[in-house]
């Protein structure tokens, strides 16, 4: 889960990583009343900078310097709303003005190749760091970090002679590192990003941006990281299934999708999307893995999710029973037809195969619902479900 | 012989009292795993009784587990939670092979308790949030169906559960020397570059699949060594073309973000390793009963 910048900026205060003074607003008026607030601290001037979860704000034209309350009222009521690269605005950040001496960059991340924590510093700052790295790599600092010793004092040490800053500096640089590495490691994230880290005039090291993504799977050791989801931004579809417990991804196509297995599924929508190009291009419209048990329940609630999708014209089960048995999900697919009722109105192509198929097969051929039809193999399902979508 | 697990293969349950480890303990049992014992503090020196007149001894510790019974494969179904301890603790006792099944386990502690393994250089692990590994008819790490398909000389790697399902069901007319289920995470034990190593050292393999999907670059690096390394054919197969950038699939690690991670250019990558690429698991399939035709000539 990736958070927006005054999230971050919260959570690294709370780490001990030096901030400015800021706070957010949904209104011009608030905007208004937060720069009364913060404005003095830095001579009236504040930064309104739009809170979205993108990058290339700046050249957008969502960060504004104002130098009074009325200022930033009126580049808050421009920037609210504003649209950043398919991100509406609705929310501001009114920060203090920095006067900035020099710009530099940090992050740690994860290290998939190398299964470790990689950190990132560059005296070179502001940039996009993606440019930086293709432009000048020598200028990009790349430190392994060790998940069981992490960035302690000789780690810091290390990464900031790597980066080559002037020795007054990398002090004050290495105890703002260990802190963020902190941020890293207590809040289970897999970024921590900032991107300006700036020295100011005064000789302040301060993280004046910042990016942190989170483990979701963490969350059974921070009860606050749920709060800090973004709950206005989620497809409603996604959200619904989100309430069920459903592995729900919402996509554009006409084709609804249930599968058991994340790979299976993902290899059940490629495949979807090759037939369909036959038949007027019919585009898988989610991703749903009902996962290991595939009760009627859960059947019926993927189903439900899945129907209550306007775009889509027809639907393809498509599960593989390894540990779970298909005269399960058979069952699940009848139950959750029976409890739809009326609701369920598109076409079904079911393919099962693996753990008592012949039973599960039974029960559909049995039932003889409508609305089904039981296809033998991924491939001729895929197909016979993308046709179906074409002629609805 | 094939890789990994084999007819000497002891294997212990670390959560096998629980609901799933008593369930796939019975599964491992019933398709001819040698089940030496399970563990759990609480329980420790009570047996727990399967289906077909076994009994088998709960231990205390992995440490206990090992002293008494000689196991060298533990296989972990503890909750995510508890997921590290329970590695930490096969690692500690020096566990030769550590199969971690568990899903939904945070990214910092499989970080901390691969490297672990990693300093202390006697574990293997493989996982987590994997379906573990077969060697059909002979040991059965794990919860892969051994109905699906015998033995045979194929070899498959793959980062998701229920595609090496699908596969081994596709080529069970030829069957399998190995399959082997990575998964799906971030941070995984055992790559794909690993198994391809062992099966190409493995006289009782011919040929192998490998299965890979969206997300970081494990399949790019996969293709440099078999352009290196491997002298036996490869066919892949890769998930996701149709996956939207920024959103996680399904397993925690399948994500495209920016233009990195992306099936494509996995599958440009493969190619041009001089791997076949199939469109879809079935096409895979058929691209790998052509070779294995081939070799019988």
């Amino acid at each position: 889960m990736d958070l927006f910048e005054y999230q971050a900026r919260d959570m690294f205060e709370k780490h001990g990583v030096p901030v400015l003074a800021g706070a957010i607003a949904t209104t011009p008026e608030q905007a208004r009343a937060a720069a009364e607030q913060i404005g003095p601290k830095s001579g009236g001037v504040t930064v309104v900078k739009a809170q979205v979860k993108t990058g290339g704000r700046g050249k957008a034209g969502g960060v504004k310097v104002t130098k009074s309350p009325d200022e930033a009222q009126a580049a808050a009521e421009a920037i609210l709303g504003m649209d950043i690269k398919g991100h509406t605005v609705g929310t501001v950040m009114i920060a203090q003005g920095a006067r900035i001496a020099e710009e530099y960059y940090f992050s740690i991340l994860l290290d998939r190749a190398n299964r470790t924590y990689l950190a990132m510093c560059s005296k070179e700052g502001g940039m996009e760091i993606e440019q930086l790295a293709v432009e000048r790599p020598e200028a990009l600092a790349r430190v392994a970090v060790d998940p069981n010793t992490g960035i302690d004092a000789a780690k810091a040490q290390e990464i900031v002679d790597a980066a080559g800053f002037d020795e007054g500096d990398k002090a004050a640089i290495a105890d703002v590192i260990q802190k963020l590495w902190t941020v890293y490691r207590e809040e289970d994230a897999t970024l921590v990003e900032v991107n300006p880290l700036v020295k100011t005039e005064d000789g302040d090291i301060v993280a004046l941006d910042g990016k942190v993504s989170l483990d979701l799977n963490a969350d059974f050791r921070h009860a606050d990281h749920a709060a800090l989801e973004d709950k206005a931004a989620a497809d409603p579809l996604e959200a619904a299934a989100k309430e069920k417990g459903l592995n729900y991804v919402k996509l554009d196509g006409s084709v609804g999708i249930i599968g058991n297995g994340a790979g299976l599924v993902m290899s059940t929508l490629d495949v979807v999307a090759y037939a369909g190009e036959e038949f007027g291009v019919q585009k898988p419209a989610n991703f749903l893995d009902i996962g290991g048990g595939a009760s009627a329940e859960v059947m019926a609630n993927g189903l439900h999710i899945i129907l209550g999708d306007e775009q889509v014209k027809s639907v393809f089960v498509n599960v593989f029973g390894g540990i779970t048995s298909c005269d399960a999900v058979a069952n699940g697919i009848v139950g959750a037809l029976d409890k739809l009722g009326d609701e369920a109105t598109k076409p079904l192509v079911v393919r099962l195969d693996g753990n008592n198929v012949e039973e599960g097969r039974r029960i559909l051929q049995e039932r003889n619902h409508p609305l089904v039809t039981i296809e033998p193999t991924m491939d001729g399902a895929a197909r016979r479900a993308a046709e179906l979508a074409s002629q609805a | 012989m094939a890789i990994f697990l084999n007819a000497d293969s002891k294997v212990i349950v670390q959560g096998m009292t629980g609901s799933e480890g008593m369930k796939h303990t019975q599964r491992m049992l019933k398709s001819g795993t040698d089940i030496v014992g399970g563990v759990n503090p609480r329980k420790a020196g009570t047996t727990v009784d399967f289906e077909g007149g076994v009994s088998v001894p709960v231990y205390g510790t992995v440490k206990e587990a090992i002293e008494a019974t000689g196991a060298n494969v533990s296989v972990i179904f503890v909750p995510a939670q508890f997921t590290k301890a329970a590695a930490v603790e096969a690692i500690d006792a020096e566990i030769p092979l550590a199969v971690v099944i568990t899903e939904g386990v945070a990214v910092k502690d499989t970080a901390e308790f691969y490297n672990y393994a990693k300093d202390k250089g006697t574990t293997r692990i493989v996982g987590p949030n994997c379906p573990g590994l077969i060697t059909p008819g002979v040991s059965n790490a794990g919860i892969i169906p051994a109905d699906i398909s015998g033995t045979g000389r194929i070899g498959l790697v793959s980062k998701s559960g229920t595609l090496t399902y699908q596969m081994m069901y596709e080529l069970r007319d030829f069957g399998f020397s190995s399959a082997v289920g990575i998964g799906g995470d971030p941070i995984i034990g055992t790559t794909h570059i690993d198994c391809l190593e062992a099966f190409q050292n493995d006289p009782d393999t011919d040929a192998i699949v490998m299965i890979g999907e969206i997300g970081g670059d494990a399949e790019e690096r996969a293709a440099a060594y078999i352009k290196e390394h491997v002298t036996k054919p490869v066919v892949g197969y890769v998930a996701g073309f149709t996956a939207p950038e920024g959103k996680t699939m399904g397993h925690a690690g399948a994500i495209v973000s920016g233009s990195s991670g992306t099936a494509q250019a996995k599958k440009e990558a493969l190619e041009a390793a001089g791997v076949r690429v199939g469109k879809t698991p079935s096409e895979t399939a058929d691209l790998m009963r052509e070779i294995m035709k081939d070799l019988a000539k």
